[in-house]
């Protein structure tokens, strides 16, 4: 019983169903918009500053006390901007693209239980849905690239594609180990499924391939090739200004925090945990992922992109592979089988096997004749 | 409907992030892979060697500071010594020492910002390059005690430099030493072993040392294929024949090389600072020169071993106060000859990191 189903039916009192249903779904959507929008804006500052922070800088302090108002601040300056399109561009391509890559920001969240029965749709195929919907923003971002006429934005449209395709698949291998484990594909039963050790323990790796395969979902460094600003100069958003840029920085961090938020969930336990309301768990688990994001960020060097597609098909699909295959063996034979065990096999079959694939494998790349 | 392909000309510069200013390069891709690139040069063209002739000898000085404005004081040394042979001026054992402290704490601050902004077009968020800021900080504000500048420090004059050491610079370059030391450490435990770098710099734009002296290569880019040759061993010019330092050397010529070199050089620079404290001595800081230099009728050719490679001033006088003709030989645009042979067959990303390592400053590059 989700805390939206009780809302309806505290409605049910006083309305028809059919009008207490449209305004749950209505305030439910209101609700999980103004959390996406708060969190990226959190998310945004706390990354400005931690960034500043590892980069021995203050990072923005100015606006409002600690610079928490900095947000506000960019967006004002942002919506005061003047909208640029270049005269070559396919208008309808152009303005449509920041829209398509922003909206699956807030459809990611419609799945994600931020608290015992906090949960929009508690979907039973929500692993599903969530696959299905965070990959559709690398259409936006191909619109954006393609649209631009711009050959900067062209060559960052056509990574943006390679880079999707050849993530996508760990991903869900990954996600399929977390369901073999939990048993189900909704998220809820995905947490519950939880309580005696978080996945991340019981499949270090499958969280390792999950995590590094996220980075290149959402494009976050070393894995950013679509904005590799020291190459393609902006990537896909070289001809974008004003909100239509700000739609595609919030998309950028919308996503990062939704992978976080997605991370948290499924691996480190969701809303589960000791003393704190569940919420406050959620948030919590949800920026430490984040600032392990922020830590990659502030200290690797990015990747060709040759590399980039060794990376996601020579050495994270094999080992989703292996780590999928390794959790259905153990579900099948050693059901209900006690936990520290479990963990300690998989951790010792997830190095060995990172050894062995790491070994096999060669990412570096080489001179192409032409 | 048949499907045709065909390369893309892509115009990378004068404005681009990485250009370090405004370099401009055609680059043809097929793919993300360089089949032809072309350097175009020009866009900081200031006619410094044509202003030269409307000034005096030493008012041509603040225009090489603004040469190779990331190592003002070698441009410096390297017009001065120039001039002295020109007009046969000696130089106090003094201002010798200075000139050698001040020239080796510039090629450590020239090296910083190389390694940092190579790190940058690498793709790492500007933590290396801030890092490298922030130590390179420390030595221009020890410029700035000596000088009162702090980027076009015009510090060198024909025949010495313009003012004696203030009493608290020594002990300030001592802790300097430790704190530079510390912090090359610093760079290689963060940089040196990163597997995405080696990835990104091993075996990536390869200089074969028969193509580097053949294209008259000089500095790190030099010594990154091998061959060992530095100007400072080859034919001193100063007092360098008095310190004990090594010359760096790589095999392979790739990026990483190139890179390796710089932070070895910084060592060996912090070396021959402090040799050069050690036996530091007394005395003028500056020799008896006219205020209009008059040399003789006469050429004169000298190069040094800037931070960058082989800078060399030509200088030519007809007896008055003015430089007839200067000729500045720029390092970085002859390093950049290369470029083509380098990226030709590598990717977009990879072609920005080779032109990283080459290290060009376009102020020189176009004078």
């Amino acid at each position: 019983m989700t805390l939206l189903n009780q809302f309806i039916e505290w409605l049910d009192n006083y309305w028809p169903h059919w009008a207490s249903y449209l305004t749950s779904a209505i305030v439910g959507v209101l609700i999980v918009v103004i959390f996406v929008i708060l969190g990226i804006i959190v998310v945004i500052l706390t990354e400005r500053r931690l960034l500043g922070r590892f980069q021995v800088r203050l990072g923005p302090n100015r606006v409002g006390p600690e610079g928490i108002f900095q947000a506000f601040a960019d967006a004002v300056k942002v919506l005061t901007k003047e909208d640029i399109v270049p005269k070559a561009a396919d208008h309808w391509v152009h303005w449509l693209a920041p829209v398509i890559s922003f909206i699956p920001v807030i459809m990611v969240f419609a799945v994600v239980p931020v608290a015992s029965g906090a949960i929009f749709a508690d979907l039973n195929v929500g692993v599903l849905y969530l696959a299905a919907v965070s990959s559709l923003s690398v259409l936006g971002m191909f619109m954006a690239g393609w649209g631009s006429n711009n050959k900067y934005s062209l060559v960052a449209a056509l990574r943006s594609v390679s880079q999707m395709v050849g993530y996508e698949l760990p991903i869900v291998f990954a996600l399929l180990a977390v369901v073999a484990a939990a048993g189900s594909m909704s998220l809820n039963r995905i947490v519950e499924a939880q309580s005696a050790a978080p996945f991340f323990l019981l499949q270090p790796l499958g969280f390792i391939i999950y995590f590094i395969a996220s980075l290149a979902e959402i494009n976050r460094s070393p894995f950013d090739l679509l904005e590799a600003d020291s190459e393609i100069v902006a990537g896909v958003h070289t001809e974008y200004s004003g909100m239509k840029f700000a739609m595609f920085y919030l998309g950028e961090y919308g996503h990062a925090f939704g992978a976080s938020c997605i991370i948290a969930t499924l691996f480190l336990g969701g809303w589960q945990g000791p003393f704190l309301p569940g919420f406050f768990w959620f948030l919590i688990k949800g920026f430490v992922v984040f600032f392990l994001m922020i830590w990659v960020r502030a200290t690797l060097p990015r990747v060709r992109v040759d590399q980039l597609t060794a990376i996601g098909w020579k050495l994270l699909l094999p080992l989703s592979i292996f780590n999928l295959l390794i959790v259905a063996l153990e579900q099948i034979f050693w059901p209900g089988m006690f936990p520290w065990l479990l963990i300690g096999v998989n951790l010792l079959a997830g190095l060995a096997l990172i050894l062995l694939v790491g070994r096999a494998v060669t990412i570096r790349g080489g001179r192409v004749e032409v | 409907m048949s499907l045709q392909t065909q390369e893309l000309l892509l115009n990378v510069g004068p404005q681009h992030p990485s250009t370090h200013g405004v370099a401009r390069f055609r680059v043809w891709l097929d793919g993300e892979v360089v089949t032809n690139l072309e350097v175009v040069v020009g866009y900081l063209h200031r006619g410094i060697e044509k202003l030269a002739e409307t000034r005096t000898y030493t008012q041509v000085i603040p225009l090489t500071d603004r040469l190779d404005y990331l190592c003002s004081i070698t441009n410096n040394l390297a017009y001065c010594l120039a001039v002295e042979k020109l007009a046969g001026v000696k130089v106090p054992e003094r201002a010798e020492y200075i000139r050698v402290i001040m020239s080796e704490l510039q090629r450590v601050a020239s090296h910083l910002m190389s390694v940092g902004f190579l790190l940058n077009e690498l793709g790492a968020y500007f933590t290396p390059i801030i890092y490298c800021f922030r130590d390179r900080e420390k030595i221009v504000d020890l410029f700035e005690m000596v000088s009162g500048q702090r980027m076009m420090y015009t510090y060198l004059r024909v025949g010495g430099v313009s003012q004696d050491l203030p009493e608290e610079f020594i002990p300030a370059v001592k802790r300097l030493i430790v704190d530079l030391r510390k912090a090359v450490d610093e760079y290689e435990a963060l940089l040196s072993g990163n597997e995405i770098l080696l990835a990104r710099m091993k075996g990536v734009g390869v200089l074969s040392p028969e193509l580097a002296v053949n294209a008259s290569a000089s500095g790190p880019v030099l010594r990154a294929s091998g061959i060992k040759w530095d100007i400072r061993r080859a034919e001193p010019y100063s007092i360098y024949d008095r310190f004990k330092f090594d010359i760096p050397t790589a095999k392979n010529g790739d990026c990483y090389d190139r890179y390796w070199v710089r932070i070895e050089e910084m060592k060996q620079s912090l070396n021959i600072v402090e040799q050069a404290l050690r036996d530091l001595p007394g005395g003028e800081i500056r020799s008896e020169v006219p205020a209009l230099i008059r040399p003789p009728k006469g050429d004169v050719y000298r190069h040094i071993e800037a931070p960058r490679g082989d800078l060399g001033f030509y200088i030519v006088s007809d007896g008055s106060i003015a430089p007839y003709r200067i000729h500045i030989k720029p390092p970085t645009l002859i390093n950049l000859t290369t470029m083509k042979d380098l990226c030709v067959g590598w990717k977009i990303a990879d072609f920005i990191v080779i032109f990283g390592s080459i290290d060009v400053v376009l102020g020189e590059m176009d004078r």
